[in-house]
């Protein structure tokens, strides 16, 4: 019987199965910030176990509030970078290098095919994109991670996704998940993995499947994974030139974390995208979607585009060929926050920056801040949100506020005219 | 060992989410007590108050499925912990929630529908209180002069991390 990827990175990192069920995995990355890593250090320090596993395999950043806002934030972000410095973990982002955590560390080529990956935040199944286990965990999961290189998992069924058809004009990664999380629901694939197939996610950038397994932890899904392929080699590639004689070379030896053809799956499910729209929640779960036009016309009062979803060069791309020559409806106020410092510097280098700048947004630096309702952008009570994040529970985005999830395109359009906007007739 | 039990909590809605248990704005306390105003400030039910004596006499919480979905954030455990909460009992967790319980030696126990939907008949009843019995796997609601036990399952890692009073603790004498 073939395996799943999941499987065969399980096996590969199996420590040991202390019960039936439950695996102990060596872990290849442990990604920290400043929200839920403090208190495991604190933690470490009080058990006189202020030690770290291997400060090369840990990466961490200051991304949540950044700049600090106020003295608790300043104060977890030193508690943070002190420890990064005690211990000589190199690969650590403050300020002026910092950015949006599950944008910033693919960018800097961390994570890699049929890596272990584990941080103290929900949404690392991000990092399923490289055909990596990545699952998000809590602070005392990633205190054990940090102290050991270790974490516990219950052996994940996996449910395939088979995503055919062409992706029609206006519609992108952000409308398939919010679309497949729709289908199942925000409980649809608890305890599993959703491993992403089919000829619409292998003609995926690197930056969309991310955004793809981005919004698995909102269908309950413990990791989202794409198969590892030529796209995953080019991206990497100025990373890992020095181990491989060739790109080919490369390709070889990722593949061996491909899913068999004969792997065995809980589930699969077809998703054909032909027909697909522009998908936008509404409501407080993510699995309430409507199409979009069974929604536009929608008021809101601020637009977002950022966040470890949507706030990559491709996104800012996209939204800037929407919003070029145009500008905000006088109602609306737009935020973009371009999830890294790479993104940001190579947005004002294409005029992407410029665009909205014109268009009358306001462009921040890269920080998680707007999403969770910690700062730059928080809403007010009764207030609505068209955004390109990941989650619309009710007060995310700021106590009273509701949020509606959308693609970076949907949120260009609706940014020009004030209300939720069919992003297809601009382009 | 922690004793699992007392006054219990009603909460009958699924997907209460961990934005509704512990809202963001307060993940920049640095110790856990400082976290005990903020229980479920978020959660809008018919019935509840975040700040009446339902909740702060409660010590176990009783509600439907997929408890506890969203953020990863241990905060949700830990503003209950310290509260005074210390099970959960549902229909269904949110995995990183669930394990989250366990990992801080709490108790996230799954009852079938059928069985929930008993105990939350008793959710009129002032004197609703469960008792926990996690070494025989039985739980025991009592309410209006009627008791009821429940069994129900517990896997045996999470089994070991309640009775080791968490991860740190095992994974520290495994690992």
């Amino acid at each position: 019987m073939g395996k799943t990827t999941a499987e065969k990175i399980f096996d590969a990192h199996l420590v040991n199965e202390p019960f039936p069920d439950t695996k102990v995995l060596r872990l290849d990355a442990v990604l920290c910030h400043e929200i839920t890593t403090p208190i495991a250090i604190d933690d470490l320090i009080r058990r006189d176990k202020d030690r770290v596993f291997d400060p090369t395999k840990i990466k961490a950043v200051i991304d949540h509030v950044t700049p600090s806002k106020d003295t608790k934030t300043a104060t977890q972000a030193k508690i943070l970078r002190d420890w990064a410095r005690r211990h000589g973990i190199k690969d650590f982002f403050d300020i002026g290098a910092n950015g949006v955590c599950h944008a910033l560390f693919p960018e800097r080529g961390f994570i890699r095919p049929g890596y272990t990956v584990i941080m103290g935040d929900s949404h690392t199944c991000t990092h399923g994109a490289f055909g990596a286990f990545a699952a998000g965990i809590g602070t005392t999961d990633l205190e054990v991670g940090i102290l050991k290189g270790v974490c516990a998992f219950r052996q994940p069924k996996t449910i395939k996704f088979n995503v055919t058809g062409t992706l029609p004009k206006g519609v992108y990664a952000k409308d398939v998940i919010l679309h497949i999380i729709g289908k199942i629901g925000v409980n649809g694939a608890t305890d599993k993995v959703m491993e992403f197939h089919g000829s619409v996610v292998d003609a995926m950038t690197m930056e969309s499947r991310m955004t793809l397994c981005n919004m698995a932890i909102e269908a309950g899904g413990t990791s989202g994974i794409c198969q590892p392929d030529m796209t995953t080699v080019e991206y990497l590639w100025p990373f890992i030139e020095c181990e491989f004689a060739s790109k080919e070379a490369a390709l070889a030896d990722y593949s061996q974390w491909r899913a068999d053809a004969d792997a065995e799956y809980d589930q699969t499910i077809e998703i054909d995208v032909a027909t697909l729209q522009p998908t936008i929640t509404f409501n407080y779960k993510p699995d309430q979607v409507k199409t979009i036009s069974e929604i536009a016309g929608t008021p809101v009062d601020q637009v977002y585009i950022g966040s470890c979803t949507n706030g990559r060069l491709e996104d800012l791309r996209i939204a800037a060929q929407i919003l070029k020559g145009r500008k905000l409806a006088p109602n609306v106020r737009g935020i973009l926050s371009p999830a890294t410092p790479a993104i940001f510097k190579a947005a004002a280098k294409e005029g992407l920056i410029d665009i909205f700048m014109e268009a009358g947004f306001c462009v921040t630096n890269p920080t998680c801040g707007a999403c969770l309702g910690m700062s730059n952008g928080v809403l007010a009570d009764g207030e609505v949100c068209a955004s390109t994040t990941n989650r619309n529970f009710m007060g995310r985005m700021g106590k009273g506020g509701m949020v509606h999830l959308m693609s970076p395109a949907t949120a260009a359009a609706t940014a020009i005219e004030g209300v939720i906007a069919d992003p297809r007739k601009y382009l | 060992m922690k004793t699992f039990g007392g006054p219990v909590l009603f909460l009958d809605r699924s997907d209460i989410n961990t934005d509704e248990i512990i809202p963001a704005k307060y993940l920049t306390e640095i110790t856990k007590e400082d976290l005990k105003p903020y229980i479920l400030e978020d959660l809008k039910l018919s019935g509840f108050d975040p700040k009446d004596d339902k909740t702060k006499n409660a010590r176990v919480i009783l509600s439907r499925a997929n408890f506890g979905c969203g953020s990863s954030r241990e905060h949700a455990p830990w503003v209950f912990e310290v509260n005074g909460i210390t099970a959960v009992i549902a229909e269904s967790f949110a995995r990183i929630f669930r394990q989250n319980m366990f990992n801080c030696g709490m108790a996230a126990i799954e009852l079938p529908k059928a069985d929930l939907d008993l105990i939350f008949s008793h959710s009129g009843q002032s004197d609703a209180a469960i008792s926990i019995n996690i070494e025989a796997q039985t739980l025991t609601m009592s309410g209006g002069g009627n008791q009821k036990t429940f069994p129900f399952e517990l896997s045996p890692f999470d089994k070991a991390l309640i009775l080791a009073g968490g991860w740190v603790d095992y994974a520290d004498q495994k690992y």
